[in-house]
């Protein structure tokens, strides 16, 4: 059953301010944060090293086993620390994309994502931080604990909700026909067999595996999100990428031995890695005025997971502009109503009919208006605000991926316990586990909800 | 204040406990409080109906025979007693794993009565009187004694309440409804006025038994017949195998059918359950067979156990048949059921309403937060069964006494005992129906297992003076031989000449490797005694150390992942809040968390998180308090 013990587990964060920066820490907090770091790190056993030492080695993905960044890990334990329990802190290269992958591992291995300030009152309550400061301590874990929960819950797209729900009633039932049958063993209730219960963990695991694919956040920020800026040639495609590439944000790999032509450009849009699908095709249509632009951009189109598609709103929509929304119409997508500071042609009533006002920004590249929206409406398709209904379900956040992760672990453990041979109540053990990941997810644990659903589904007597 | 202006009261002892009830939970309080030492006293409505079992004649099952097992490890009655009287012996889940065996008895009713009045009248310190407890003495807010009918004046140092089902207790059949304990005996009607004049919340609960059939009139070939084992079982750790009984006596299941559901059906009108008579909150695993017909209308067919009361009697119990239909209806359907075709009833069976006290009003040592000194237990706190009710019962005698020698209380955790989970529950959640304990209650049902009831609590026993010295001797000495064979089988190496053809017998994969004798054991074709061919002992070990050694090693991984929640769980309750904390003076928590805390008064940090209303903020809130230390914040006049 669903035990809310907050106060002890190994929590984690990332600790250095988003954004890039040289490097980024991963702080980890708990009885078992050294272990859990361990899981992870490929170098010294962590372990074993002494306390306030800082230890040279790798981050290993333990699914794959593919190194995920080159990193330092400084151990510290109870009780000299900051929260007075053992701490490690491992510093990842600086960027967002790696850090958020560590993190994830981190709490795939077992940590759970920190709350707000949770790291200073865990300071205070083991008696750290300065007993005057309680009060300011308090209205920091109202405010905090209460709008994080809130955000926690709050982001969870309908679907992904319903999906979570939907799977864990999946689970329910099975837990309630594995406890009928240990509660009421003379009873003619179906038995529940390792095959009927590896059936439903399968069922559920795949599932699972597929929200972490779909939706794995880790994926999109370790390859950038695929971009691609469509339009017809001189709506303002160049403009627009080049307001993107400047400030700083942009990363410019050269790849060595390449032509310009397979040149990739990385922005960084408020956290959210844009990989730009094909900029050398932008530039190129922008350069001739030819007809290739849409043969191209049909290429460029499938290749993207995002389309920032480019109008011109001085001139009335052609023939290529409505191909345009009709090759992007399943995608997820943003509609640049560019050249606001020119008289506008476009006619909006039939723009309205052919595209959803919620993807509709409005900018103009030459006064340098609009693009904090873009930006913004960037931000909330990638982190969940405002999702696209016709899109996939799409798990949006750290926390989310973690506890999935974890669910997904004791999945596994239910398969490995049957292959095993484990009876039947100890196999539950990890299902029950997986039951109450997900739940954690939505927000969800009500402890009677097992008990109640043994006697709704079953006619028991005695 | 008295009954009856024309009864005087009187003086008529001083003790240190007094347990009002002799029901299952009050037997067991009152052996305790006086094994402790304590001059105890133990009166009951009807001496007659000391130990009875007014409904099922079983004990165990899921669950509950781990809770018989934990009373018996804390030096409890309830295994003995019916390890000398049981008829058939069954151990249950065989084939699941070891966290859910349980070992179920039927018992032959009269003599469980018996035995057991008779261990009440030999112990010292304990007087046993027939009287009906009308209402406390209580003084300052302190209970100092209680007055019977007959105007006889019981003083105590504590008081344990052990009331039952008879607390305004009403029996219905059909339209029949009358006053009444259960069996017909007396109700208590002034107990629990007296409770709401002090201050209780009481509420009326439901529950029901079946009708009981002359075993004469049953066509036995027309059932299925359910033989006991003859594996020897017991429930007490201190029965030998020597004494298991040969000559047992079996059940016999039978079912209901469609015309039984078509006579129920077409007297529901007349069916108290659901014309409205009955007002009180039944079961939901307990329900009468009308409304299992009702609610799962597509079945077919209901099972049905035909269970005997005991050796020297004919009546059979038809288990799973619990109704409050008119009697006349009752006939109608028995005599649908095969093998009932011509049964002839000799009571019938009925529903029976009762006043139960709101258990959140108790703290973990079952005392009343409302009157100190006062404790509470068994199916007046609102469970159902014996072994629920006997489980409170011992806690609530070892309570009492501790109270009367001004000692600190005792209280079990949910990771120690079932016993802890069903106290925690109540008196954390309160129950909005007969409670009963079910293993899905626990968390850590792989720790809270039959086979180790004694490792986890004979400690505790001992401490507690209920678990005699050479007991406790024997109960170490088998401790130790379990880690001698533990530790023997993990440093013992088995070479694949030594096993290979054993397994190639078995159809079981070779070994490549020499393994260590524990990890051989993990797997899952190989047991503790196949172990012992290629690795005995020079003297073999009792079956319940091999048992121990065998899942000890078999599950360990499972173990150590409960373990570790434990753990957690642990520091959590290990963080005592202080008593009567004025919650209104804690800004910052929630108003429903509030208005919840103020009501449980939980006593530890996890037992705050575990009050439905209560969120991980309130409790973060409240920790901050709680380490703080800032007690000032204590209610005024508390």
């Amino acid at each position: 059953m669903a035990q809310t013990v907050t106060e002890y587990d190994t929590i984690a964060a990332i600790s250095t301010p988003p954004g890039e920066g040289a490097i980024s820490i991963v702080r980890l907090s708990g009885e078992t944060a050294v272990q859990t770091a361990n899981k992870l790190f490929k170098g010294k056993d962590l372990t074993k090293v002494a306390t306030n030492t800082i230890n040279y080695g790798h981050i290993i993905d333990p699914d794959s086993g593919e190194v995920v960044d080159e990193v330092m890990a400084s151990v510290m334990r109870a009780p000299h620390t900051y929260t007075c329990e053992d701490i490690v802190e491992i510093n990842c290269h600086g960027g967002i994309v790696g850090t958020n992958r560590v993190l994830q591992l981190v709490l795939g291995a077992g940590a759970r994502m920190a709350e707000p300030g949770e790291f200073t009152k865990r300071a205070f309550l083991n008696g750290r931080v300065d007993l005057t400061e309680a009060e300011s301590v308090m209205d920091l874990i109202r405010a905090k604990t209460d709008r994080a929960m809130q955000v926690a819950v709050d982001q969870l797209d309908g679907d992904l909700r319903k999906l979570i729900t939907n799977l864990r009633q999946e689970i329910l039932e099975v837990l309630a026909q594995v406890e009928v049958n240990i509660d009421y063993p003379e009873y003619d209730t179906d038995e529940m067999t390792t095959k009927m219960l590896r059936e439903k963990a399968e069922l559920v695991l795949g599932r699972v595996d597929e929200l972490l694919q779909t939706a794995n956040q880790g994926k999109v920020l370790r390859d950038g999100l695929a971009t691609a800026i469509v339009g017809r040639p001189n709506v303002g495609k160049s403009s627009l990428l080049n307001h993107m590439l400047q400030e700083d944000k942009a990363i410019v790999t050269d790849v060595p031995g390449t032509t310009r032509d397979v040149l990739e450009e990385y922005v960084n849009v408020r956290g959210v890695p844009l990989k730009l699908v094909d900029t050398a095709g932008i530039r190129k249509t922008e350069d001739k005025v030819e007809k290739i632009g849409v043969e191209r951009s049909r290429k460029a189109i499938t290749q993207a997971d995002l389309v920032l598609l480019v109008l011109d709103a001085s001139q009335p929509l052609t023939a290529e502009d409505r191909e345009l929304i009709t090759l992007t119409k399943d995608k997820k997508r943003i509609v640049v109503l560019n050249k606001q500071d020119l008289p506008q042609q476009l006619d909006m009533a039939e723009l309205a009919d052919l595209v959803p006002e919620t993807q509709l920004i409005r900018t103009s590249m030459l006064e340098v208006s609009g693009m904090d929206a873009l930006d913004k409406q960037i931000k909330n398709l990638f982190f969940g605000g405002i999702e696209n209904s016709q899109s996939t379900v799409m798990v949006t956040n750290a926390r989310q991926s973690g506890m999935l992760r974890q669910a997904k672990a004791s999945l596994k453990s239910v398969l490995s316990g049957i292959d095993a041979g484990m009876p039947i109540d100890l196999v539950q053990i990890d299902m029950t586990a997986a039951w109450d990941k997900l739940g954690e997810i939505t927000g969800d644990a009500a402890p009677d909800e097992l008990i109640t659903q043994l006697f709704s589904q079953f006619c028991l007597g005695k | 204040m008295t009954a009856d202006p024309k009864v005087r009261e009187y003086e008529a002892g001083t003790y240190d406990v007094v347990v009002v009830g002799a029901g299952h939970a009050g037997c067991e309080a009152a052996l305790a409080a006086a094994r402790m030492g304590q001059k105890t006293l133990l009166i009951t409505i009807s001496l007659e109906m000391l130990a009875f079992m007014p409904c099922n004649p079983s004990v165990g099952g899921p669950a509950k025979g781990v809770v018989v097992r934990e009373i018996d490890a804390l030096g409890g009655e309830m295994g003995r007693n019916i390890d000398k009287t049981y008829v058939q012996m069954r151990m249950l889940n065989t084939g699941k794993g070891p966290a859910v065996r349980a070992l179920r008895a039927q018992a032959d009713k009269a003599a469980y009565h018996r035995s057991m009045k008779d261990t009440i009248e030999k112990e010292d310190n304990l007087d046993l009187r027939q009287g009906l407890v009308e209402r406390l003495l209580v003084e300052d807010g302190t209970c100092v004694g209680v007055v019977a009918a007959t105007g006889a004046r019981y003083r105590a140092k504590s008081v344990v309440l052990t009331a039952g089902t008879s607390s305004r207790g009403k029996i219905i059949i059909g339209e029949l409804m009358y006053s009444s304990g259960p069996n017909n005996s007396l109700p208590s009607i002034k107990l629990s006025e007296d409770l709401e004049r002090q201050g209780f919340k009481l509420r009326r609960f439901k529950t029901g038994t079946p009708p009981r059939v002359d075993g004469n009139s049953i066509d036995f070939s027309q059932t299925e017949e359910q033989p006991g084992d003859t594996t020897p079982h017991a429930f007490s750790y201190e029965t030998p195998d020597s004494v298991y009984l040969k000559d047992q006596m079996s059940c016999w299941m039978t079912y209901t059918n469609e015309t039984t559901h078509t006579i129920i059906r077409a007297n529901l009108d007349r069916a108290p359950m659901f014309s409205g008579v009955i007002k009180g909150v039944g079961p939901r695993y307990c329900p009468s067979i009308e409304d299992k017909v009702v609610r799962f209308a597509d079945k077919p067919r209901h099972q049905l156990f035909l269970e005997p009361e005991g050796r020297d009697t004919e009546e059979y119990y038809v288990g799973d048949f619990s109704t409050s239909m008119p009697e006349e209806i009752q006939l109608k359907m028995l005599h649908s059921v095969a093998g009932l075709q011509h049964a002839e009833l000799m009571r019938p069976g009925y529903a029976i309403e009762y006043d139960v006290i709101e258990p959140w009003q108790l703290t973990a040592t079952m005392e009343t937060k409302i009157v100190k000194n006062l404790f509470t237990a068994g199916q007046m706190n609102g469970t159902s069964g014996y072994e629920e009710a006997a489980g409170q019962g011992i806690m609530a005698g070892i309570n009492a006494a501790l109270r009367a020698q001004n000692k600190p209380g005792f209280t079990l955790k949910r990771s120690d005992a079932y016993i802890g989970v069903m106290i925690d529950d109540l008196v954390t959640k309160g129950t909005n129906e007969p409670y009963r304990l079910l293993t899905s209650r626990a968390e850590y049902r792989l720790i809270l297992r039959h086979d180790n009831a004694d490792l986890r609590l004979t400690e505790m026993g001992h401490e507690l003076g209920l678990i005699s010295d050479a007991r406790y001797a024997k109960f170490q000495a088998k401790k130790a031989a379990i880690e001698d064979e533990i530790k023997r089988l993990e440093t013992t190496r088995l070479k694949p000449s030594q096993v290979n053809d054993w397994l190639a017998s078995i159809n079981a994969a070779p070994l490549k490797d020499g393994v260590l004798a524990s990890d051989f054991l993990r797997r899952p074709e190989v047991s503790y005694q196949d172990l012992m061919q290629f690795i005995p002992r020079e003297m073999p070990l009792d079956h319940y150390v091999n048992e121990e050694v065998e899942i000890s090693l078999k599950y360990a991984g499972y173990i150590e992942k409960e373990k570790q929640s434990i753990a957690k769980l642990e520091r959590m309750e290990a963080k005592k809040i202080p008593d009567r904390i004025d919650y209104s003076a804690i800004n910052g928590l929630a108003t429903e968390a509030r208005q919840k805390l103020t009501k449980i008064q939980p006593q530890t940090l996890a037992q705050a998180s575990r009050i439905s209303g209560v969120n991980p903020a309130d409790v973060a809130i409240l920790s901050v308090y709680v380490e703080q230390g800032r007690i000032a914040k204590v209610a005024p006049g508390a």
